[in-house]
């Protein structure tokens, strides 16, 4: 947003009234009702909502029946097992995925980019791209048809094989279903993630590869000293956006990998909202944690693009 | 691009025979590394799929592994048979298409006037509209709302909160502006015609590109996520297909069978092969037409990441 304002300073601004302007662009103030509405009915009417954190709120008393407890609901909420435990899981889950997930489109971009052969390379990326046109509900049942303890496929191979005498819980013991939750994760995100870099690397310019094939450098060195700098940018950017979402959590994908074996794990924030929220009614610490999370990600986000803007990238706002 | 580089690496590497060797067993590594990759994204499904057309006995025997044994069609003929999947399948289908319809109209309704630099407010409106980007009231509130304005259970709840998105406005803007050259709207403007006329005749017709790909976002969207359907419906008849998927295999991973006889139809015995038909019913769309889609989302991701 603050691109488009300096973009637009150079030009020559005779001040237009809001009479004149509206003179000639009604039918574009008119077209804009309609979003305008919409933001207005289904994201800042909801906005007044975030006061119930800071009430007693009783659905039969509403809004103006309803005690203020000031900031009595957070000290609740933190107070609460559930919660922190839930903040915990959150927290490090994120930051598992983007440790695992977030260098793997590059590797894979990296990869991609070097293929000899451009049919292959069509083919695979097509492939590659597949986990992220399917939904949760998709990729959480075929996982089960591949992990279940006794008939998942890769627990009958592996036995088959005479690998292993018992199935592997993959998805049915803690530990084992925090690995293969974030790997499948990974999985989902890889191919699809390698397009921003695939983009960038075709903005390298030839020339820098043929210099240093001259100088005798190999692919190796290649891709270290300019394919890896090329695209260091976009990097950076993926990796501060990626920042910004750390206390986000993906219901859809933590309930398509739920089961009561693994409720120590897969309690993350969006289940504990969830649950607390629509399944028990507690309305005022459902709120509250949805406001904080909302907060803490608001921050990450603006801090992100700070720092973005230091070290001279785009930034994101 | 690759093709080139390896016929210049061949001629000017001072390495000579063992710089091409090394060359070669990289190209190996790396295309196996592909294909192993590859493997991942594609086995399962064909494993699934020939478990759904495999015999009961055979699955339970556990010898089904890529190819299918007793070859037969029962589960999908129960799967089909079932009224309560057809249904879902086609309110679903029903919903994304709305949703895709709506959500281009008040896409372009936001993202055409906020293309023009010369707009009064442009810049205040722009941080309206993309303010719910990155603050959201969270689900409570947001539930409270919908109850009062009534939508809760209703088919409308799955498609009026989210037609407006401030990224697919954003990626529209941005086309509107780097692609389309203002002077031809100005040579417009001047011959007298209107800014509707103008979009309807001038923009629309050249924007076609980014119309499929936005529409695409918006339908790929809708048709895959289901968390609005489990938050705000209760009714049997507004669940959408992958919500239908989530309760009938994913949530039944504790009492797979209990669940499944629950909601009748698609249900008893057989679960695993009947699972098995499910995935592939609410699978095979999606994945018949994405070789198609991918293209156009491929495209429309680019655009959005050049700012305006």
């Amino acid at each position: 947003m603050a691109k488009e304002k300096s973009a637009a300073k150079p030009q020559v601004r005779t001040k237009t009234t809001w009479k004149s302007a509206l003179k000639r662009d009604w039918q574009l103030y008119l077209l804009l009702l309609f979003p305008i509405v919409m933001v207005v009915v289904f994201n800042y009417a909801a906005y007044p909502g975030l006061r119930m954190a800071f009430m007693d709120y009783k659905p039969a008393k509403g809004y103006d029946g309803s005690e203020w407890v000031g900031m009595e609901t957070f000290i609740k909420i933190f107070k609460d097992r559930d919660f922190v435990r839930a903040l915990r899981n959150s927290i490090v889950f994120n930051l598992a995925d983007l440790l695992v997930g977030f260098p793997m489109p590059i590797i894979l971009a990296l990869i991609l980019n070097e293929l000899r052969y451009p049919k292959f390379k069509k083919i695979t990326q097509t492939i590659l791209y597949l986990p992220h046109f399917l939904s949760w509900a998709i990729i959480g049942s075929v996982a089960l048809t591949m992990f279940r303890p006794s008939s998942g496929l890769v627990n009958i191979a592996l036995m088959d094989g005479g690998i292993i005498a018992e199935g592997i819980p993959f998805l049915n013991e803690k530990w084992h279903w925090a690995v293969t939750y974030l790997l499948i994760g990974v999985w989902q995100n890889m191919g699809w993630g390698t397009i921003m870099y695939l983009a960038a690397i075709t903005g390298i310019s030839g020339e820098l590869y043929e210099a240093a094939m001259i100088d005798g450098a190999g692919r190796w060195k290649r891709m270290w000293h300019i394919t890896l700098p090329g695209i260091k940018s976009t990097i950076v950017t993926l990796l501060i956006m990626n920042l910004g979402r750390v206390m986000g959590s993906n219901l859809e994908r933590l309930t398509a990998f739920e089961n009561t074996q693994v409720k120590e794990f897969q309690y993350q924030l969006a289940v504990y909202i969830y649950n607390k929220g629509l399944g028990t009614g507690k309305f005022s610490m459902a709120t509250a944690v949805g406001l904080f999370q909302s907060l803490i990600g608001l921050i990450l986000v603006l801090l992100s693009d700070k720092v973005a803007k230091k070290l001279g990238e785009d930034g994101l706002l | 691009m690759g093709k080139k580089k390896a016929v210049a690496e061949e001629s000017h590497s001072a390495g000579g025979a063992r710089a091409i060797n090394k060359f070669r067993i990289g190209d190996v590594i790396m295309m196996a590394v592909i294909v192993i990759l590859c493997a991942t994204c594609v086995l399962p499904f064909i494993h699934v799929a020939a478990k759904s057309v495999s015999g009961t006995t055979a699955v339970m025997s556990k010898s089904v592994y890529f190819w299918p044994k007793d070859l037969n069609f029962d589960a999908f003929k129960r799967v089909f048979g079932d009224s309560s999947m057809t249904y879902s399948m086609g309110f679903s289908v029903v919903v994304t298409l709305i949703f895709t319809l709506l959500g281009m109209i008040v896409c372009t309704c936001a993202a055409y006037p906020l293309s023009k630099r010369r707009l009064k407010g442009r810049s205040f409106i722009t941080f309206i509209l993309m303010v719910p980007m990155y603050f959201g009231a969270g689900l409570i509130p947001t539930y409270l709302l919908l109850s009062n304005i009534k939508l809760l259970d209703t088919m409308w709840v799955l498609i009026l909160p989210l037609i407006y998105s401030p990224y697919n406005m954003l990626i529209m803007k941005n086309f509107f502006m780097s692609t389309i050259p203002d002077s031809l709207e100005e040579s417009a403007f001047l011959d007298g015609a209107t800014n509707f006329q103008i979009l309807r005749h001038i923009i629309l017709p050249l924007s076609k590109p980014i119309i499929a790909t936005l529409s695409l976002f918006y339908a790929v969207g809708r048709w895959n996520s289901y968390s609005d359907n489990m938050y705000y419906t209760r009714d049997a008849k507004l669940k959408m297909i992958q919500f239908k998927l989530y309760q009938l295999v994913a949530s039944a991973s504790e009492a797979q069978t209990a669940s499944l006889a629950d909601t009748g139809g698609v249900a008893q015995s057989a679960p695993e092969v009947l699972q098995a038909a499910s995935i592939m019913f609410v699978t095979v769309p999606i994945i018949i037409i994405y070789p198609f889609l991918q293209k156009y989302f491929v495209q429309g991701t680019m655009i959005g990441a050049v700012k305006g």
